[in-house]
């Protein structure tokens, strides 16, 4: 029971009013972030990222996962009372989630959302808890190429998830590209400066994640001309109460959720995709399930449990293997290799106390998120009601400051400008941009993994398949990488088959 | 191509979805290009000591060609095209309406530092977009700024861009 001496170490780092405090911050400003159109989980953390330079890497952690937290709560206020997705994730909150409000049931189906994610986020925690640590003990014996298989891994099961196999490619290698601007870690050779010396230190990825995710949906709600009229909140502790006493006949739902988001986080399948599984196999297997979409309160509760134990579950790669399972977890990578540790299995031995005081203020921080969240939920409800004409410049300030403080550079702002206009433009030709901010962050590494591979192999490519470990992961890579061909192939053939026998 | 492909699709002579979807991977073929160029000059090789400089980066372009070419070949002649109009003239209205005047403001940032712009900017947003009276516009934008500089620059130490205004009031 190693891991549970290690887990109470980390509940008395993480217990400090300090980090308490951290706690609470974070989740406010990540219901806000999460609440407000422009700002979401990515781009949140990219822009307060600057702010934690000065500040003790765990506490640090510990604010930036809060916001991350926060704003995987706030996706429901939004979904619930306005029909209106905060994020991509709770798309499908909206379907039963509205309905519900318009029968003036929204305290319940919040509460059943909150108190969905909250175990959802639980179960996640769980297997961080004891699953992480195995993994980062096994992946000790990792060399470059074992390091190499497992980023392509990462890379190719994210080729088969959206809508066009190519558009991901073609996304993922646009970050790779950016990545690949600036010094080069291996050789110190200058690449795609085309002489240009402010392009010396490289695009940063956070001023990339700010102008696409912040600028860019900026743009995009301008054009699409939101106009927010929502059910009013009425949460007290008897709706509460009420709620969760109804909640235990979901038992089977909220379990299948929490491991179809645990499965899709800790595989890059993203929270997105996760909540849409969990309601759809909720609907399938629900007694109800032609009722879905009338406002249900299990079609509330499969979504944001399946969402959010998907994006905590993301946090288990990342910490294990240094490898995000999603955007958000993507840009607090970034942030540990500024604050100085290498990200990695080693982070278990080395970092033993900010790894356990991150997953110990997990417990901490979703218990009090749900008792925030609960609390606060008509005074975030209020925020939606600032007219756009006041938050969209406030946004666009933000989200300037945030980029200017990555280097104190003035050509940052113009880059995150530029960047806005590139994801309004992706966002709307239906380009994914995970994947892009993926290989931004990971590119160097990935491509670090690789050379030292070649280099002990001589060039050889036999060294991804030199034993039965890389060799398995290289394979399973691949399958992935050709799974929509295959899949494809198999529809077409059932199709023909079928055709040919009415004939 | 894309030329006549937009006339043949677009009703009323804006650009379709499609079309710009074909345009976009054109863009992208033409930096998958540039890529491999520049690569190809630094060396994308075999040094002594393994794969030089330009090896890695010269494959990701030659990846972002293929993949470009094919969606360009999906937006001409796929299935799947979308006809309806890109986005119309009316709502590209609106975009420019916070595009054009984010440039101005990221420019004023350099002559008035980030406080005194950011101020502005926000105030120019309420009076145009919504016609607040000059009171409320006053108060909302002087209040964010002050915020601003009592989060960043008092309580995390963050210096940001200070200009003529600052330096009057001796910060």
């Amino acid at each position: 029971m190693e891991e549970l001496e290690a887990l109470f170490q980390g509940f008395a780092l993480a217990l400090s009013w300090y980090n308490i405090g951290m706690m609470a911050i974070g989740i406010v400003l990540g219901i806000v972030i999460g609440v407000l159109p422009g700002l979401g989980g990515p781009n949140g953390v990219a822009i307060l990222l600057p702010l934690t330079f000065t500040m003790p890497p765990t506490s640090a952690i510990i604010m930036l996962s809060c916001i991350y937290w926060g704003t995987l709560f706030a996706g429901a206020i939004t979904s619930v009372l306005f029909n209106i997705p905060g994020e991509t994730h709770s798309v499908a909150t909206t379907f039963d989630g509205y309905p519900l409000a318009q029968q003036g049931k929204a305290g319940e189906a919040l509460t059943a959302a909150f108190t969905g994610s909250f175990i959802g986020a639980l179960v996640a925690v769980l297997l961080i808890t004891f699953l992480a640590p195995l993994v980062a003990k096994f992946a000790l014996k990792f060399g470059p190429p074992e390091f190499f298989a497992v980023y392509l891994l990462t890379f190719c099961s994210f080729v088969g998830t959206g809508k066009d196999p190519f558009k991901n490619i073609i996304s993922m290698m646009l970050g790779f590209g950016l990545a690949a601007i600036g010094m080069d870690t291996v050789s110190g050779e200058l690449r795609m400066t085309f002489g240009w010396s402010e392009l010396l230190r490289g695009v940063d990825f956070l001023i990339v994640v700010i102008g696409l995710f912040g600028v860019g949906e900026i743009l995009i709600s301008m054009e699409e001309g939101l106009a927010f009229d929502g059910k009013s909140a009425k949460i007290n502790a008897k709706v509460v109460l009420e709620t969760w006493k109804k909640l235990p006949r979901y038992w089977l739902t909220l379990i299948r959720s929490s491991i179809i988001g645990c499965w899709m986080g800790i595989t890059p399948g993203g929270a997105t995709a996760a909540s849409f599984m969990g309601y759809g196999i909720a609907k399938r297997f629900s007694k109800d399930g032609d009722k879905f979409g009338s406002g249900m309160l299990e079609g509330v509760i499969a979504p944001e449990t399946a969402a959010h134990a998907s994006g905590t579950a993301a946090l288990l790669p990342m910490l294990a293997l240094g490898i995000p399972g999603s955007a958000t977890a993507a840009v607090l990578l970034g942030g540990l290799m500024i604050w100085g540790l290498q990200p990695g299995p080693l982070l278990f031995v080395e970092q033993k106390d900010f790894v356990w005081g991150l997953i110990a203020s997990m417990y901490l921080s979703n218990i009090a998120g749900l008792i925030i969240v609960l609390s606060t939920v008509p005074l975030f409800a209020a925020i939606l009601r600032i007219p756009f004409s006041i938050i969209a410049p406030i946004i666009i300030v933000v989200c300037a400051i945030g980029a200017y403080s990555v280097h104190s550079a003035m050509l940052d702002i113009w880059f995150m400008v530029l960047f806005g206009m590139v994801g309004y433009l992706l966002k709307k030709l239906d380009y994914p941009l995970a994947p892009l901010v993926l290989s931004l962050v990971l590119g160097d590494r990935a491509e670090a993994a690789f050379r030292q591979a070649m280099m002990g192999s001589k060039g050889a490519m036999e060294i991804f398949w030199s034993n039965s470990l890389v060799g398995s992961i290289t394979t399973v890579a691949l399958l992935m990488l050709v799974w929509p061909v295959l899949s494809f192939a198999w529809s077409k053939l059932g199709q023909l088959r079928s055709a040919g026998g009415s004939r | 191509m894309e030329q006549q492909q937009t006339q043949d699709q677009a009703p009323r002579g804006g650009l379709s979805h499609s079309g710009m979807d074909a345009i976009a991977s054109v863009v992208i073929f033409l930096i998958g290009v540039v890529m491999m160029i520049d690569n190809y000059k630094l060396g994308a090789g075999w040094a002594s000591d393994g794969p030089e400089s330009g090896y890695f980066p010269l494959r990701i372009g030659a990846i972002l060609c293929i993949a470009s070419v094919v969606v360009l070949l999906k937006s001409l002649f796929g299935k799947a095209r979308k006809h309806e109009i890109f986005v119309s003239w009316k709502r590209f209205k609106l975009v420019l309406m916070v595009l054009l005047p984010t440039g101005v403001y990221v420019l004023a940032i350099q002559f008035l530092g980030i406080y005194v712009a950011s101020a502005l900017f926000i105030a120019a947003f309420m009076r145009v977009m919504d016609k607040y009276s000059w009171l409320k516009t006053l108060l909302v934008s002087v209040a964010v700024s002050v915020a601003l500089y009592w989060m960043f620059e008092v309580q995390f130490m963050v210096p940001l861009p200070k200009g003529p205004l600052e330096a009057l009031l001796g910060f």
